[in-house]
């Protein structure tokens, strides 16, 4: 039976999408959950995987279109004819093909595990569809977007171990499978041309640049921006990451500052609830969540991922975590959920040197946090002049919930925090 | 730093608790005249007194009874046990009574029980248990087990001056077998806090007491093949310090809970259910127990060879982890 594909919603607030391209044309076989079309939303970009197995029958929506959610944009198919009435006398499903080499050799795997491992090192170790891998290269696998069963297995058996799965991050498949969901095409901004008459050209700028606008404008117009600047001495945290880098770099993670910033802040808003809060009419509501925002920055855009109850992680969650979105951010790979709920949000001017900024919030929240630039220093410690990584923190706060005592309170909880860093590290 | 025993330290510990607070005094049978079974309270008599060393009738019940009491009128006693094994006699005092005591109104017993565990000696079923799972059930009651001399000795004065009873395993393996740098200068171990002993990759194990340093020595073998090998030592085992084992399962992903008491029901059971539990998706294969037979321990020193975990099957687990 034909399957409609329909536009996502990509979240309670949106009504509507864009289809900004087609990764498969009309008459293409496409598999279930292989991407199928790419969108903008006022949210986010994502790739929309296919609902169905099957033949692409029919687009009805064109690239540049924007339609409300649910419409019908596209239709699978099943596969011709021929194919369904090839006779089946194996009663195995039909995703097993890839390790039939292997069911020979195993009939009974489970049971049975074959001794000569030459026998089933080959092309993945799918048994009636399951792939045998364990918790932590499942968990590795969903957070780059990986299909296990794309992934060589060395182990017993076959089994996926974590080696594999890190040398297929690392350097994507060996053999010639399928390439991985992740792998996909950026298209690059072309630049602006101009032609012999004409000093300008109008280009429509794209939903996200739209919804940026919109969302920045709306922010000043509504909220009373304060911003308050601290000097914090990163002396600690350099240290701290030097030690451990390597500890964090052997599973798999990295060490930047950015978890250290993340997990002093959201020390600071437990201890100081009215900044992870939002204004409703004369009614303050308090946040029971914490969920931290990180902003990155893409080609011509911007993205706020959000951390859902930052506060249940460590300091090696945090930085897997934050590396995680970031990355999936950049590739497109965010689903709107993960860009939604978010209670405070931390930004990053100081990455292309700029000493500090004076970041908009990002309604509904009440304050955000902008880290500068980390440079050498010189500052005064006892009466000398010392030199120091220093940073300028910001924070641009709502002047209509928050006075200049309780958010100086908060960045001074915070360059504390930083200075002083006490939270287990490995 | 002079090497120091395992079996000094903790008499140094002792002394050193007894010196500095009147309330820290001595209780058990032949403590004082003979100086202990295994000597650890040899030479105490004579420092202190038979106030403060008490010799008593060979009843642990009376022992523990009479400690508990003292404790409730202001004394810090630390009982001895001649071998751990009859700490059994006192099962209902302490988990009933002395574990209880704060819970139920208020009143802290600033009890050490304490007495070698273990085997490897040939002591067979009545001098050789390790008796950890029985009190790792009851709430109230900290269980304490060094490997080293210098944890024996902080890991005994953190003991007498915790507020709460605490159940002090020496494992007698260690007594004289077992020496490093003790400082002469007041130091304690925390309770609660486990420790790395060596840093590694590939597998992390989890044990403590006497099996920690058969753990090392696997781990000494297995490096030779370029496997790299985490040893905890948990020092602790009630509280347990599940951030360390945690911390280290998220790195090598695959674990070992190695100890010397029977497998069924064991701390090792506990401790893989928690690391499963709260780990699972950090694990690249399943936790695995490692621990002595379910049998009663055995006399015949080839049986018990047999009985408790060795080198070998330490290096077979591994290597079994490290195909999976």
């Amino acid at each position: 039976m034909p399957t409609d594909v329909v536009m996502p919603q990509m979240g309670e607030s949106i009504a509507e999408g864009t289809i900004v391209r087609w990764l498969r044309k009309v008459g293409d076989e496409v598999n279930r959950d292989e991407p199928l079309f790419e969108i903008s939303t006022d949210k986010v970009d994502a790739e929309i995987p296919s609902p169905a197995a099957g033949v692409l029958t029919q687009v009805k929506v064109k690239e540049g279109e924007t339609v409300p959610i649910n419409s019908v944009v596209a239709v699978i198919g099943v596969r011709d004819t021929a194919a369904a009435e090839e006779p089946a006398p194996n009663p195995l499903p039909p995703s097993a093909n890839v390790a039939s080499a292997a069911r020979v050799a195993s009939p009974q795997p489970v049971k049975n595990p074959p001794t000569g491992p030459a026998a089933v090192r080959s092309g993945g170790s799918a048994e009636g569809g399951r792939v045998r891998s364990s918790p932590l290269v499942r968990r590795l696998a969903r957070e780059h977007g990986i299909e296990v069963s794309q992934v060589t297995g060395s182990g017993l058996a076959g089994r996926v171990t974590k080696k594999d799965i890190l040398a297929y991050i690392e350097h994507g498949p060996i053999t010639a499978l399928p390439t991985p969901v992740t792998a996909t095409t950026k298209s690059p901004k072309p630049a602006p041309t101009f032609d012999a008459d004409h000093a300008t050209v109008a280009v429509p700028m794209t939903v996200m640049r739209q919804k940026i606008a919109e969302h920045m404008v709306a922010s000043r117009r509504t909220s009373a921006h304060v911003h308050s600047i601290f000097e914090v001495d990163f002396s600690r945290v350099q240290r701290l990451r030097q030690a451990h880098n390597t500890l964090y770099e052997q599973s798999g993670a990295k060490l930047t500052l950015m978890p250290f910033i993340a997990k002093v802040v959201i020390d600071a808003l437990r201890a100081m609830p009215i900044v992870n809060a939002s204004v409703d009419g004369d009614q303050i509501i308090y946040k029971r969540d914490i969920n931290l925002g990180i902003a990155v920055a893409l080609d011509g855009g911007l993205v706020v991922p959000v951390i859902k109850n930052a506060d249940e992680k460590n300091l090696l969650g945090l930085s897997r975590a934050i590396a995680d979105l970031a990355s999936r951010a950049r590739a497109k790979q965010l689903g709107p959920a993960e860009v939604q709920e978010g209670t405070f949000t931390i930004t990053n001017p100081g990455g292309l040197g700029a000493v500090f900024g004076l970041p908009i919030i990002n309604q509904p929240q009440v304050a955000i946090l902008g880290v500068g630039s980390l440079e050498k220093r010189p500052v005064v410690v006892n009466d000398a002049i010392a030199i120091r990584p220093i940073a300028y923190l910001t924070l641009g706060f709502d002047h209509r919930l928050i006075d200049g005592v309780v958010a100086d309170q908060f960045v001074g909880h915070i360059k504390r925090g930083l200075e002083q860093f006490e939270a287990p590290i490995e | 730093m002079a090497k120091t025993t395992y079996l000094e330290a903790i008499r140094q510990g002792l002394a050193e608790e007894m010196a500095s607070d009147d309330r820290v005094y001595a209780i058990g049978e032949d403590i004082g005249l003979y100086g202990g079974a295994f000597k650890v309270t040899e030479g105490l008599l004579n420092r202190f007194g038979a106030e403060r060393v008490i010799d008593t009738p060979v009843s642990e019940t009376a022992i523990i009874g009479a400690a508990i009491g003292s404790a409730y009128l202001g004394m810090r006693p630390v009982a001895e046990l001649q071998f751990i094994d009859f700490v059994a006699c006192c099962f209902n005092i302490l988990t009933n009574f002395a574990a209880k005591s704060r819970y139920r109104w208020g009143a802290g017993v600033p009890l050490v029980v304490r007495g070698p565990c273990g085997g490897g000696v040939s002591g067979g079923p009545f001098h050789s248990a390790n008796p950890e799972a029985h009190f790792l059930h009851t709430p109230g009651l900290k269980i304490v087990e060094p490997s080293t001399a210098y944890d024996a000795k902080g890991l005994i004065k953190a003991a007498i001056r915790d507020d709460d009873p605490v159940l002090f395993l020496e494992h007698k393996l260690l007594y004289r077998r077992v020496q490093d740098e003790v400082p002469e200068e007041d130091y304690v171990v925390p309770l609660g806090q486990a420790v790395v002993r060596r840093p590694g990759d590939d597998v992390t194990i989890v044990t403590f007491g006497a099996m920690t340093h058969t753990a090392l020595d696997a781990a000494n073998q297995l490096a030779e093949r370029d496997v790299a090998i985490e040893v905890i030592d948990l020092r602790t085992l009630s509280p347990l310090d599940y951030e360390t084992i945690l911390q280290s399962v998220a790195k090598t992903n695959k674990v070992i809970v190695l100890h010397e008491a029977q497998r069924t029901g064991g701390i090792g059971a506990e401790i893989a259910a928690a690391i499963a539990e709260r780990g699972f998706e950090h694990l690249d294969a399943p936790p695995v127990r490692l621990a002595s037979l379910d049998t009663p321990v055995p006399y015949s020193p080839a049986l018990e060879a047999a009985f408790r975990p060795s080198v070998e099957q330490i290096v077979a687990a591994v290597e079994h982890l490290v195909e999976y």
